[in-house]
Protein backbone atom coordinates (compact mmCIF):
# COMPACT_ATOMS: atom_id res chain seq x y z
CA UNK A 1 0.00 0.00 0.00
CA UNK A 2 1.16 3.50 -0.66
CA UNK A 3 1.94 5.55 2.38
CA UNK A 4 1.29 9.24 2.53
CA UNK A 5 1.55 12.00 5.02
CA UNK A 6 -2.08 12.99 4.64
CA UNK A 7 -3.79 10.15 6.51
CA UNK A 8 -6.37 12.40 8.11
CA UNK A 9 -7.47 13.70 4.72
CA UNK A 10 -9.96 11.69 2.68
CA UNK A 11 -9.23 13.80 -0.36
CA UNK A 12 -6.21 16.01 -0.94
CA UNK A 13 -5.51 17.90 -4.16
CA UNK A 14 -2.70 20.35 -4.82
CA UNK A 15 -2.54 22.35 -8.02
CA UNK A 16 -5.24 20.34 -9.81
CA UNK A 17 -5.23 21.44 -13.41
CA UNK A 18 -7.27 20.31 -16.41
CA UNK A 19 -7.83 21.82 -19.83
CA UNK A 20 -9.84 20.61 -22.81
CA UNK A 21 -8.10 22.08 -25.82
CA UNK A 22 -7.59 25.80 -25.14
CA UNK A 23 -10.32 25.87 -22.51
CA UNK A 24 -8.91 25.67 -19.00
CA UNK A 25 -11.55 24.03 -16.85
CA UNK A 26 -9.62 23.75 -13.59
CA UNK A 27 -6.79 26.21 -13.15
CA UNK A 28 -4.65 24.75 -10.37
CA UNK A 29 -7.10 24.32 -7.52
CA UNK A 30 -6.29 23.01 -4.02
CA UNK A 31 -8.77 20.89 -2.09
CA UNK A 32 -8.56 19.26 1.34
CA UNK A 33 -11.39 17.12 2.69
CA UNK A 34 -10.82 15.82 6.24
CA UNK A 35 -12.00 12.24 6.84
CA UNK A 36 -15.60 11.98 7.99
CA UNK A 37 -16.70 15.41 6.77
CA UNK A 38 -18.90 16.72 4.00
CA UNK A 39 -17.20 18.98 1.50
CA UNK A 40 -19.27 20.83 -1.02
CA UNK A 41 -18.06 22.21 -4.30
CA UNK A 42 -20.45 24.94 -5.28
CA UNK A 43 -20.61 26.68 -8.60
CA UNK A 44 -22.76 27.62 -11.56
CA UNK A 45 -23.23 25.30 -14.53
CA UNK A 46 -20.00 24.82 -16.43
CA UNK A 47 -17.78 25.96 -13.56
CA UNK A 48 -15.85 22.66 -13.61
CA UNK A 49 -17.53 20.85 -10.71
CA UNK A 50 -18.20 17.68 -12.67
CA UNK A 51 -14.69 17.72 -14.13
CA UNK A 52 -13.27 17.85 -10.59
CA UNK A 53 -15.40 14.84 -9.60
CA UNK A 54 -14.45 12.93 -12.74
CA UNK A 55 -10.76 13.46 -12.05
CA UNK A 56 -10.88 12.62 -8.34
CA UNK A 57 -12.95 9.50 -9.05
CA UNK A 58 -10.35 8.21 -11.60
CA UNK A 59 -12.64 8.67 -14.59
CA UNK A 60 -10.52 11.30 -16.29
CA UNK A 61 -6.81 12.00 -15.88
CA UNK A 62 -5.65 15.41 -14.69
CA UNK A 63 -3.12 17.47 -16.63
CA UNK A 64 -1.26 18.35 -13.45
CA UNK A 65 -1.61 18.18 -9.71
CA UNK A 66 -0.68 16.11 -6.70
CA UNK A 67 -3.84 14.14 -5.99
CA UNK A 68 -4.56 11.72 -3.16
CA UNK A 69 -7.84 10.00 -2.42
CA UNK A 70 -8.14 7.69 0.57
CA UNK A 71 -4.39 8.03 1.04
CA UNK A 72 -3.64 6.64 -2.44
CA UNK A 73 -1.94 8.57 -5.20
CA UNK A 74 -4.33 8.86 -8.15
CA UNK A 75 -1.54 8.71 -10.69
CA UNK A 76 0.16 5.67 -9.15
CA UNK A 77 -2.63 3.54 -7.74
CA UNK A 78 -5.95 4.34 -9.41
CA UNK A 79 -7.26 0.83 -8.73
CA UNK A 80 -6.65 1.29 -4.95
CA UNK A 81 -8.53 4.60 -5.14
CA UNK A 82 -11.42 2.87 -6.93
CA UNK A 83 -11.59 0.28 -4.16
CA UNK A 84 -12.01 3.05 -1.58
CA UNK A 85 -14.60 5.22 -3.29
CA UNK A 86 -18.20 5.21 -4.41
CA UNK A 87 -19.46 7.53 -7.13
CA UNK A 88 -22.95 8.72 -7.92
CA UNK A 89 -22.71 10.79 -11.05
CA UNK A 90 -24.97 13.45 -12.44
CA UNK A 91 -26.59 11.09 -14.92
CA UNK A 92 -28.41 8.07 -13.67
CA UNK A 93 -26.00 5.14 -13.62
CA UNK A 94 -28.47 2.31 -13.38
CA UNK A 95 -29.10 -0.43 -15.92
CA UNK A 96 -32.64 0.30 -17.06
CA UNK A 97 -33.10 -3.03 -18.81
CA UNK A 98 -32.87 -5.11 -15.64
CA UNK A 99 -34.70 -4.88 -12.31
CA UNK A 100 -33.63 -2.85 -9.29
CA UNK A 101 -32.72 -6.04 -7.47
CA UNK A 102 -30.66 -7.30 -10.42
CA UNK A 103 -28.84 -3.96 -10.52
CA UNK A 104 -27.95 -4.42 -6.84
CA UNK A 105 -26.78 -8.01 -7.35
CA UNK A 106 -24.70 -6.89 -10.34
CA UNK A 107 -22.91 -4.44 -8.05
CA UNK A 108 -22.46 -7.12 -5.39
CA UNK A 109 -20.84 -9.40 -8.00
CA UNK A 110 -18.58 -6.60 -9.24
CA UNK A 111 -17.48 -6.00 -5.63
CA UNK A 112 -16.72 -9.73 -5.39
CA UNK A 113 -19.03 -10.29 -2.45
CA UNK A 114 -19.86 -13.93 -1.71
CA UNK A 115 -23.32 -14.86 -3.03
CA UNK A 116 -25.03 -14.96 0.37
CA UNK A 117 -23.52 -11.69 1.54
CA UNK A 118 -24.35 -10.05 -1.79
CA UNK A 119 -28.01 -11.03 -1.52
CA UNK A 120 -28.17 -9.82 2.07
CA UNK A 121 -26.49 -6.47 1.27
CA UNK A 122 -28.77 -5.93 -1.74
CA UNK A 123 -31.90 -6.67 0.29
CA UNK A 124 -30.78 -4.43 3.17
CA UNK A 125 -30.00 -1.47 0.92
CA UNK A 126 -33.22 -1.84 -1.08
CA UNK A 127 -35.09 -1.83 2.23
CA UNK A 128 -33.15 1.19 3.51
CA UNK A 129 -33.87 3.17 0.35
CA UNK A 130 -37.53 2.20 0.33
CA UNK A 131 -37.22 0.24 -2.92
CA UNK A 132 -38.21 -3.24 -1.74
CA UNK A 133 -41.64 -2.98 -3.33
CA UNK A 134 -40.20 -1.96 -6.71
CA UNK A 135 -37.26 -4.37 -6.53
CA UNK A 136 -38.65 -6.80 -9.12
CA UNK A 137 -39.54 -4.09 -11.66
CA UNK A 138 -37.23 -2.93 -14.47
CA UNK A 139 -35.27 0.15 -13.39
CA UNK A 140 -36.39 2.00 -16.55
CA UNK A 141 -39.90 2.16 -15.06
CA UNK A 142 -38.70 3.99 -11.90
CA UNK A 143 -39.48 7.65 -11.21
CA UNK A 144 -36.63 10.19 -11.08
CA UNK A 145 -36.43 10.05 -7.30
CA UNK A 146 -36.47 6.24 -7.26
CA UNK A 147 -33.71 6.09 -9.88
CA UNK A 148 -31.55 8.41 -7.77
CA UNK A 149 -32.16 6.27 -4.69
CA UNK A 150 -31.31 3.09 -6.59
CA UNK A 151 -28.24 4.85 -7.98
CA UNK A 152 -27.04 5.74 -4.49
CA UNK A 153 -27.94 2.30 -3.13
CA UNK A 154 -25.74 0.77 -5.88
CA UNK A 155 -22.92 3.11 -4.90
CA UNK A 156 -23.12 1.89 -1.31
CA UNK A 157 -22.86 -1.84 -2.10
CA UNK A 158 -19.12 -2.02 -1.54
CA UNK A 159 -19.38 0.01 1.69
CA UNK A 160 -17.15 2.80 0.34
CA UNK A 161 -15.59 5.16 2.90
CA UNK A 162 -15.41 8.10 0.49
CA UNK A 163 -18.41 9.00 -1.62
CA UNK A 164 -18.63 11.43 -4.53
CA UNK A 165 -22.07 12.85 -5.19
CA UNK A 166 -22.31 14.95 -8.33
CA UNK A 167 -25.45 17.09 -8.07
CA UNK A 168 -27.39 14.34 -6.30
CA UNK A 169 -30.67 16.24 -6.06
CA UNK A 170 -30.80 18.05 -9.41
CA UNK A 171 -34.21 17.46 -10.92
CA UNK A 172 -35.77 16.04 -7.78
CA UNK A 173 -39.00 17.31 -6.25
CA UNK A 174 -38.74 18.93 -2.77
CA UNK A 175 -39.80 15.80 -0.89
CA UNK A 176 -37.29 13.59 -2.71
CA UNK A 177 -34.64 16.24 -2.14
CA UNK A 178 -35.26 16.24 1.60
CA UNK A 179 -35.22 12.44 1.59
CA UNK A 180 -31.85 12.52 -0.16
CA UNK A 181 -30.50 14.97 2.40
CA UNK A 182 -31.61 12.62 5.17
CA UNK A 183 -29.82 9.75 3.46
CA UNK A 184 -26.62 11.78 3.08
CA UNK A 185 -26.72 12.82 6.76
CA UNK A 186 -27.10 9.13 7.64
CA UNK A 187 -23.96 8.30 5.68
CA UNK A 188 -21.98 11.01 7.43
CA UNK A 189 -23.19 9.70 10.79
CA UNK A 190 -21.59 6.37 9.82
CA UNK A 191 -18.26 8.15 9.35
CA UNK A 192 -18.28 8.31 5.55
CA UNK A 193 -16.53 11.26 3.88
CA UNK A 194 -18.66 12.98 1.26
CA UNK A 195 -17.57 15.12 -1.68
CA UNK A 196 -20.69 16.86 -2.89
CA UNK A 197 -21.20 19.15 -5.85
CA UNK A 198 -24.31 21.23 -6.11
CA UNK A 199 -25.68 24.37 -7.63
CA UNK A 200 -28.16 24.72 -4.78
CA UNK A 201 -26.78 26.96 -2.06
CA UNK A 202 -29.39 25.74 0.35
CA UNK A 203 -28.11 22.22 -0.12
CA UNK A 204 -24.50 23.15 0.63
CA UNK A 205 -25.71 25.15 3.64
CA UNK A 206 -27.73 22.18 4.92
CA UNK A 207 -25.14 19.47 4.48
CA UNK A 208 -21.60 20.70 4.13
CA UNK A 209 -18.97 21.23 6.81
CA UNK A 210 -16.89 23.15 4.33
CA UNK A 211 -17.84 24.81 1.09
CA UNK A 212 -15.67 25.90 -1.80
CA UNK A 213 -17.08 28.18 -4.45
CA UNK A 214 -15.72 27.28 -7.86
CA UNK A 215 -15.73 30.00 -10.46
CA UNK A 216 -13.89 30.24 -13.76
CA UNK A 217 -11.70 27.26 -12.86
CA UNK A 218 -10.46 28.64 -9.56
CA UNK A 219 -11.68 28.51 -5.97
CA UNK A 220 -13.23 31.94 -5.44
CA UNK A 221 -13.77 31.38 -1.71
CA UNK A 222 -13.64 28.57 0.79
CA UNK A 223 -14.87 28.08 4.34
CA UNK A 224 -17.85 27.06 6.42
CA UNK A 225 -21.22 28.41 5.38
CA UNK A 226 -21.01 30.97 8.21
CA UNK A 227 -17.53 32.11 7.21
CA UNK A 228 -18.61 32.56 3.61
CA UNK A 229 -21.65 34.56 4.61
CA UNK A 230 -19.46 36.97 6.56
CA UNK A 231 -17.49 37.68 3.39
CA UNK A 232 -20.21 39.72 1.80
CA UNK A 233 -22.17 42.77 2.86
CA UNK A 234 -25.93 42.60 2.72
CA UNK A 235 -26.94 42.09 6.36
CA UNK A 236 -29.76 44.35 7.46
CA UNK A 237 -32.64 44.84 9.84
CA UNK A 238 -36.01 45.02 8.13
CA UNK A 239 -38.95 46.96 9.56
CA UNK A 240 -42.38 46.19 8.18
CA UNK A 241 -45.41 48.40 8.65
CA UNK A 242 -49.07 47.78 7.96
CA UNK A 243 -50.21 51.39 8.34
CA UNK A 244 -49.00 53.67 5.48
CA UNK A 245 -49.15 56.72 7.76
CA UNK A 246 -46.89 55.09 10.37
CA UNK A 247 -44.60 53.96 7.54
CA UNK A 248 -44.26 57.47 6.10
CA UNK A 249 -43.56 59.12 9.47
CA UNK A 250 -40.98 56.41 10.31
CA UNK A 251 -39.29 56.87 6.93
CA UNK A 252 -39.15 60.62 7.50
CA UNK A 253 -37.74 60.19 11.02
CA UNK A 254 -35.07 57.64 10.11
CA UNK A 255 -33.86 59.11 6.80
CA UNK A 256 -30.68 57.06 6.17
CA UNK A 257 -32.57 53.89 5.39
CA UNK A 258 -33.55 52.06 2.23
CA UNK A 259 -37.25 52.46 1.51
CA UNK A 260 -39.60 50.06 -0.17
CA UNK A 261 -42.82 52.06 -0.55
CA UNK A 262 -44.70 49.14 -2.16
CA UNK A 263 -44.10 46.70 0.67
CA UNK A 264 -44.08 49.35 3.38
CA UNK A 265 -40.70 48.17 4.62
CA UNK A 266 -37.54 49.94 5.66
CA UNK A 267 -34.06 48.40 5.65
CA UNK A 268 -31.32 49.47 8.06
CA UNK A 269 -27.82 48.14 7.34
CA UNK A 270 -26.55 45.87 10.14
CA UNK A 271 -24.18 42.97 10.65
CA UNK A 272 -26.73 41.35 12.93
CA UNK A 273 -24.60 41.53 16.10
CA UNK A 274 -26.26 42.03 19.47
CA UNK A 275 -24.50 45.36 20.03
CA UNK A 276 -25.68 46.85 16.73
CA UNK A 277 -29.15 45.50 17.19
CA UNK A 278 -29.43 47.19 20.57
CA UNK A 279 -28.30 50.53 19.21
CA UNK A 280 -30.81 50.27 16.38
CA UNK A 281 -33.60 49.54 18.86
CA UNK A 282 -32.52 52.51 21.00
CA UNK A 283 -32.51 54.70 17.91
CA UNK A 284 -36.00 53.52 16.92
CA UNK A 285 -37.27 54.19 20.44
CA UNK A 286 -35.86 57.69 20.57
CA UNK A 287 -37.35 58.43 17.13
CA UNK A 288 -40.70 57.14 18.31
CA UNK A 289 -40.92 54.50 15.57
CA UNK A 290 -42.92 51.37 16.23
CA UNK A 291 -42.85 48.77 13.44
CA UNK A 292 -45.32 45.90 13.17
CA UNK A 293 -42.54 43.43 12.48
CA UNK A 294 -38.78 43.48 12.85
CA UNK A 295 -36.59 40.85 11.19
CA UNK A 296 -32.83 40.47 11.14
CA UNK A 297 -31.55 39.40 7.75
CA UNK A 298 -28.04 37.91 7.63
CA UNK A 299 -26.53 37.37 4.19
CA UNK A 300 -27.33 33.88 2.91
CA UNK A 301 -25.26 31.81 0.53
CA UNK A 302 -27.23 33.24 -2.39
CA UNK A 303 -25.71 36.65 -1.60
CA UNK A 304 -22.26 35.08 -1.36
CA UNK A 305 -22.73 33.16 -4.55
CA UNK A 306 -23.83 36.15 -6.58
CA UNK A 307 -21.14 38.37 -5.09
CA UNK A 308 -18.40 35.83 -5.90
CA UNK A 309 -19.55 34.48 -9.23
CA UNK A 310 -21.40 37.47 -10.63
CA UNK A 311 -20.35 39.16 -13.86
CA UNK A 312 -18.68 42.02 -11.95
CA UNK A 313 -16.20 39.63 -10.33
CA UNK A 314 -15.23 38.03 -13.60
CA UNK A 315 -14.85 41.47 -15.16
CA UNK A 316 -12.52 42.65 -12.43
CA UNK A 317 -10.50 39.43 -12.63
CA UNK A 318 -10.28 39.92 -16.37
CA UNK A 319 -9.02 43.46 -15.97
CA UNK A 320 -6.51 42.19 -13.41
CA UNK A 321 -5.33 39.66 -15.97
CA UNK A 322 -4.89 42.31 -18.64
CA UNK A 323 -2.88 44.44 -16.19
CA UNK A 324 -0.61 41.46 -15.59
CA UNK B 1 -7.48 -12.67 -5.87
CA UNK B 2 -5.02 -13.11 -8.70
CA UNK B 3 -5.21 -10.84 -11.71
CA UNK B 4 -6.38 -13.66 -13.98
CA UNK B 5 -9.15 -14.93 -11.73
CA UNK B 6 -10.27 -11.33 -11.20
CA UNK B 7 -10.43 -10.84 -14.97
CA UNK B 8 -12.38 -14.07 -15.46
CA UNK B 9 -14.77 -13.30 -12.62
CA UNK B 10 -15.54 -9.73 -13.70
CA UNK B 11 -15.85 -10.68 -17.36
CA UNK B 12 -18.29 -13.47 -16.52
CA UNK B 13 -20.33 -11.04 -14.39
CA UNK B 14 -20.55 -8.71 -17.39
CA UNK B 15 -21.39 -11.66 -19.65
CA UNK B 16 -24.23 -12.68 -17.32
CA UNK B 17 -25.55 -9.13 -17.50
CA UNK B 18 -25.56 -9.21 -21.31
CA UNK B 19 -27.25 -12.61 -21.45
CA UNK B 20 -29.85 -11.33 -19.00
CA UNK B 21 -30.57 -8.45 -21.41
CA UNK B 22 -31.01 -10.90 -24.29
CA UNK B 23 -33.28 -13.11 -22.21
CA UNK B 24 -35.40 -10.15 -21.10
CA UNK B 25 -35.60 -8.57 -24.53
CA UNK B 26 -35.34 -11.36 -27.11
CA UNK B 27 -37.16 -9.27 -29.72
CA UNK B 28 -33.98 -7.53 -30.88
CA UNK B 29 -32.11 -10.79 -31.53
CA UNK B 30 -35.15 -12.27 -33.26
CA UNK B 31 -35.53 -9.15 -35.43
CA UNK B 32 -31.95 -9.44 -36.58
CA UNK B 33 -32.60 -13.11 -37.43
CA UNK B 34 -35.50 -12.22 -39.69
CA UNK B 35 -33.33 -10.94 -42.55
CA UNK B 36 -31.33 -14.14 -43.20
CA UNK B 37 -34.35 -16.41 -42.72
CA UNK B 38 -36.51 -14.26 -44.99
CA UNK B 39 -33.81 -14.19 -47.68
CA UNK B 40 -33.41 -17.96 -47.40
CA UNK B 41 -37.12 -18.57 -47.98
CA UNK B 42 -37.34 -15.88 -50.68
CA UNK B 43 -34.43 -17.19 -52.72
CA UNK B 44 -35.45 -20.84 -52.39
CA UNK B 45 -39.22 -20.64 -52.90
CA UNK B 46 -39.70 -17.52 -55.03
CA UNK B 47 -36.48 -17.14 -57.06
CA UNK B 48 -35.39 -20.73 -56.62
CA UNK B 49 -36.32 -22.20 -60.02
CA UNK B 50 -34.57 -19.49 -62.02
CA UNK B 51 -31.54 -19.36 -59.70
CA UNK B 52 -30.99 -23.10 -59.72
CA UNK B 53 -31.24 -23.16 -63.52
CA UNK B 54 -28.42 -20.58 -63.54
CA UNK B 55 -25.93 -22.32 -61.27
CA UNK B 56 -26.36 -25.99 -62.15
CA UNK B 57 -25.63 -25.55 -65.85
CA UNK B 58 -29.33 -25.96 -66.68
CA UNK B 59 -30.32 -29.28 -65.19
CA UNK B 60 -30.07 -28.58 -61.45
CA UNK B 61 -33.19 -28.71 -59.30
CA UNK B 62 -34.18 -26.59 -56.37
CA UNK B 63 -32.40 -28.77 -53.76
CA UNK B 64 -29.07 -28.03 -55.43
CA UNK B 65 -29.70 -24.34 -54.99
CA UNK B 66 -30.66 -24.83 -51.32
CA UNK B 67 -27.32 -26.55 -50.82
CA UNK B 68 -25.59 -23.65 -52.60
CA UNK B 69 -27.03 -20.76 -50.61
CA UNK B 70 -27.23 -22.20 -47.07
CA UNK B 71 -23.50 -21.71 -46.31
CA UNK B 72 -23.80 -18.11 -47.55
CA UNK B 73 -26.84 -17.46 -45.41
CA UNK B 74 -25.15 -18.92 -42.33
CA UNK B 75 -22.33 -16.39 -42.81
CA UNK B 76 -24.88 -13.66 -43.43
CA UNK B 77 -26.58 -14.60 -40.15
CA UNK B 78 -23.32 -13.79 -38.40
CA UNK B 79 -23.14 -10.40 -40.13
CA UNK B 80 -26.69 -9.47 -39.18
CA UNK B 81 -26.65 -10.75 -35.59
CA UNK B 82 -23.51 -8.83 -34.58
CA UNK B 83 -25.37 -5.57 -35.28
CA UNK B 84 -27.00 -6.31 -31.92
CA UNK B 85 -23.60 -6.14 -30.25
CA UNK B 86 -22.84 -2.76 -31.86
CA UNK B 87 -26.16 -1.41 -30.57
CA UNK B 88 -25.72 -2.90 -27.09
CA UNK B 89 -22.20 -1.47 -26.71
CA UNK B 90 -23.33 1.94 -27.91
CA UNK B 91 -26.24 1.91 -25.44
CA UNK B 92 -23.83 1.12 -22.61
CA UNK B 93 -21.41 3.86 -23.63
CA UNK B 94 -24.06 6.58 -23.84
CA UNK B 95 -25.47 5.86 -20.39
CA UNK B 96 -24.16 6.89 -16.97
CA UNK B 97 -23.62 3.24 -16.15
CA UNK B 98 -20.31 3.15 -18.01
CA UNK B 99 -18.91 5.82 -15.67
CA UNK B 100 -19.89 3.64 -12.73
CA UNK B 101 -18.11 0.62 -14.21
CA UNK B 102 -14.99 2.69 -14.87
CA UNK B 103 -14.81 3.83 -11.24
CA UNK B 104 -15.04 0.30 -9.82
CA UNK B 105 -11.97 -1.72 -8.89
CA UNK B 106 -12.73 -4.35 -11.54
CA UNK B 107 -10.81 -5.82 -14.47
CA UNK B 108 -10.89 -2.98 -16.97
CA UNK B 109 -11.53 -5.06 -20.05
CA UNK B 110 -14.42 -6.97 -18.48
CA UNK B 111 -17.14 -4.90 -20.12
CA UNK B 112 -15.73 -5.48 -23.63
CA UNK B 113 -14.95 -9.15 -23.02
CA UNK B 114 -18.49 -9.62 -21.68
CA UNK B 115 -19.92 -8.05 -24.83
CA UNK B 116 -17.73 -10.09 -27.16
CA UNK B 117 -18.34 -13.46 -25.50
CA UNK B 118 -22.04 -12.65 -25.17
CA UNK B 119 -22.15 -11.56 -28.82
CA UNK B 120 -20.48 -14.77 -30.06
CA UNK B 121 -22.86 -16.94 -27.99
CA UNK B 122 -25.81 -15.03 -29.45
CA UNK B 123 -24.51 -15.55 -32.98
CA UNK B 124 -24.04 -19.28 -32.37
CA UNK B 125 -27.62 -19.56 -31.08
CA UNK B 126 -28.85 -17.72 -34.17
CA UNK B 127 -26.83 -20.04 -36.41
CA UNK B 128 -28.56 -23.03 -34.82
CA UNK B 129 -31.96 -21.48 -35.58
CA UNK B 130 -31.13 -20.59 -39.19
CA UNK B 131 -29.53 -24.04 -39.62
CA UNK B 132 -32.71 -25.66 -38.32
CA UNK B 133 -34.80 -23.75 -40.87
CA UNK B 134 -32.35 -24.79 -43.60
CA UNK B 135 -32.65 -28.47 -42.64
CA UNK B 136 -36.43 -28.13 -42.47
CA UNK B 137 -36.61 -26.94 -46.09
CA UNK B 138 -34.35 -29.71 -47.31
CA UNK B 139 -30.68 -28.80 -46.71
CA UNK B 140 -28.55 -31.92 -46.22
CA UNK B 141 -24.82 -32.30 -45.67
CA UNK B 142 -24.45 -36.05 -45.78
CA UNK B 143 -20.96 -36.20 -47.27
CA UNK B 144 -19.18 -34.18 -44.57
CA UNK B 145 -17.01 -36.12 -42.11
CA UNK B 146 -16.99 -35.42 -38.36
CA UNK B 147 -13.70 -33.58 -38.80
CA UNK B 148 -15.19 -31.38 -41.52
CA UNK B 149 -18.16 -30.60 -39.28
CA UNK B 150 -15.79 -29.66 -36.51
CA UNK B 151 -13.81 -27.43 -38.88
CA UNK B 152 -17.04 -25.82 -40.12
CA UNK B 153 -18.06 -25.09 -36.53
CA UNK B 154 -14.60 -23.69 -35.84
CA UNK B 155 -14.76 -21.44 -38.90
CA UNK B 156 -18.22 -20.13 -37.99
CA UNK B 157 -17.04 -19.39 -34.44
CA UNK B 158 -13.88 -17.67 -35.62
CA UNK B 159 -15.80 -15.57 -38.14
CA UNK B 160 -18.33 -14.66 -35.41
CA UNK B 161 -15.51 -13.59 -33.11
CA UNK B 162 -13.95 -11.41 -35.81
CA UNK B 163 -17.19 -9.65 -36.77
CA UNK B 164 -18.25 -9.24 -33.12
CA UNK B 165 -15.00 -7.42 -32.29
CA UNK B 166 -15.55 -5.16 -35.32
CA UNK B 167 -19.15 -4.54 -34.22
CA UNK B 168 -18.01 -3.72 -30.67
CA UNK B 169 -15.56 -1.19 -32.13
CA UNK B 170 -18.39 0.32 -34.20
CA UNK B 171 -20.56 0.53 -31.08
CA UNK B 172 -17.76 2.34 -29.24
CA UNK B 173 -17.26 4.77 -32.12
CA UNK B 174 -20.94 5.69 -32.44
CA UNK B 175 -22.48 8.63 -30.59
CA UNK B 176 -25.80 6.79 -30.11
CA UNK B 177 -27.45 3.40 -30.75
CA UNK B 178 -29.08 4.58 -34.02
CA UNK B 179 -25.71 5.58 -35.41
CA UNK B 180 -24.27 2.24 -34.29
CA UNK B 181 -26.99 0.41 -36.16
CA UNK B 182 -26.27 2.43 -39.32
CA UNK B 183 -22.53 2.00 -39.03
CA UNK B 184 -22.93 -1.77 -38.79
CA UNK B 185 -25.06 -1.97 -41.95
CA UNK B 186 -22.12 -3.01 -44.19
CA UNK B 187 -21.90 -6.22 -42.16
CA UNK B 188 -25.29 -7.23 -43.55
CA UNK B 189 -24.75 -5.72 -47.03
CA UNK B 190 -21.35 -7.30 -47.74
CA UNK B 191 -22.73 -10.84 -48.03
CA UNK B 192 -25.18 -9.61 -50.71
CA UNK B 193 -22.22 -8.74 -52.92
CA UNK B 194 -20.31 -11.94 -52.14
CA UNK B 195 -20.64 -15.43 -53.52
CA UNK B 196 -23.52 -16.13 -51.12
CA UNK B 197 -26.29 -16.17 -53.75
CA UNK B 198 -24.48 -16.70 -57.07
CA UNK B 199 -20.93 -17.85 -57.87
CA UNK B 200 -18.49 -14.96 -58.15
CA UNK B 201 -17.33 -16.11 -61.61
CA UNK B 202 -20.85 -15.62 -63.04
CA UNK B 203 -20.77 -11.94 -62.08
CA UNK B 204 -19.74 -9.19 -64.54
CA UNK B 205 -15.97 -9.08 -64.87
CA UNK B 206 -15.53 -5.62 -63.41
CA UNK B 207 -17.51 -6.64 -60.33
CA UNK B 208 -15.70 -9.89 -59.58
CA UNK B 209 -12.82 -8.30 -57.60
CA UNK B 210 -15.37 -6.58 -55.31
CA UNK B 211 -16.96 -9.95 -54.57
CA UNK B 212 -13.65 -11.76 -54.18
CA UNK B 213 -11.59 -9.36 -52.08
CA UNK B 214 -13.82 -9.20 -49.03
CA UNK B 215 -14.10 -11.48 -46.00
CA UNK B 216 -17.44 -13.11 -46.79
CA UNK B 217 -16.55 -14.80 -50.10
CA UNK B 218 -13.55 -16.85 -48.90
CA UNK B 219 -15.38 -17.72 -45.66
CA UNK B 220 -18.48 -18.84 -47.58
CA UNK B 221 -16.43 -20.84 -50.11
CA UNK B 222 -14.57 -22.58 -47.30
CA UNK B 223 -17.80 -23.44 -45.47
CA UNK B 224 -19.28 -24.75 -48.73
CA UNK B 225 -16.24 -26.92 -49.22
CA UNK B 226 -16.43 -28.32 -45.70
CA UNK B 227 -20.18 -29.04 -45.77
CA UNK B 228 -20.68 -29.99 -49.43
CA UNK B 229 -17.30 -31.20 -50.58
CA UNK B 230 -16.68 -28.47 -53.20
CA UNK B 231 -13.17 -27.23 -53.96
CA UNK B 232 -11.76 -25.06 -51.12
CA UNK B 233 -8.35 -24.24 -52.57
CA UNK B 234 -6.69 -21.17 -51.03
CA UNK B 235 -9.97 -19.94 -49.61
CA UNK B 236 -9.40 -21.76 -46.30
CA UNK B 237 -6.22 -19.87 -45.47
CA UNK B 238 -7.57 -16.60 -46.80
CA UNK B 239 -10.69 -16.95 -44.64
CA UNK B 240 -8.66 -17.69 -41.51
CA UNK B 241 -6.38 -14.73 -42.27
CA UNK B 242 -9.41 -12.43 -42.63
CA UNK B 243 -10.79 -13.70 -39.29
CA UNK B 244 -7.52 -13.21 -37.43
CA UNK B 245 -6.91 -9.82 -39.06
CA UNK B 246 -10.40 -8.50 -38.32
CA UNK B 247 -10.27 -9.82 -34.73
CA UNK B 248 -6.99 -8.08 -34.01
CA UNK B 249 -8.15 -4.89 -35.70
CA UNK B 250 -11.49 -4.88 -33.85
CA UNK B 251 -9.80 -5.65 -30.53
CA UNK B 252 -7.23 -2.88 -30.93
CA UNK B 253 -9.83 -0.38 -32.13
CA UNK B 254 -12.25 -1.17 -29.29
CA UNK B 255 -9.72 -1.13 -26.47
CA UNK B 256 -8.08 2.07 -27.72
CA UNK B 257 -11.46 3.79 -27.70
CA UNK B 258 -12.38 2.34 -24.31
CA UNK B 259 -9.14 3.45 -22.69
CA UNK B 260 -9.45 7.00 -23.98
CA UNK B 261 -10.61 9.54 -21.37
CA UNK B 262 -14.37 10.03 -21.60
CA UNK B 263 -15.55 13.55 -22.40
Amino acid sequence: MTTTTSHSLAIAAKGLRKAYGDKTVLDGIDLAVPTGTVFSLLGPNGAGKTTAVKILSTLVTADAGELHVGGHDLAVAPQAVRAAIGVTGQFSAVDGLITGEENMLLMADLHHLPRQEGRRTAAELLERFDLTEAAKKPASTYSGGMKRRLDLAMTLVGDPRIIFLDEPTTGLDPRSRHNMWGIIRGLVADGVSVFLTTQYLEEADELADRIAVLHDGTIAAEGSAEELKRLVPGGHVRLRFTDPVAYRSAAAALREVTRDDEALTLQIPSDGSQRELRSILDWLDSAGVEADELTVHTPDLDDVFFALTGPTTSQSSQSKESVR
Amino acid sequence: MSALSLAVRDSSTMLRRNLLHVRRYPSMTLNLLLTPIMLLLLFVYIFGDVMSAGIGGGGADRSAYIAYIVPGLLMMTIGSTVIGSAIAVSMDMTEGLIARFRTLAIYRGSLLVGHVVGGVLQVLASLVLVGAVAVAIGFRSTDATALEWLAAFGLLTLFSLALTWIAVGMGMASPNPEAASNMAMPLILLPLISSAFIPADTMPGWFQPIAEYQPFTPAIETLRGLLLGTEIGDNGWIAVAWCVGLSVLGYRWSTAQFNRDPK
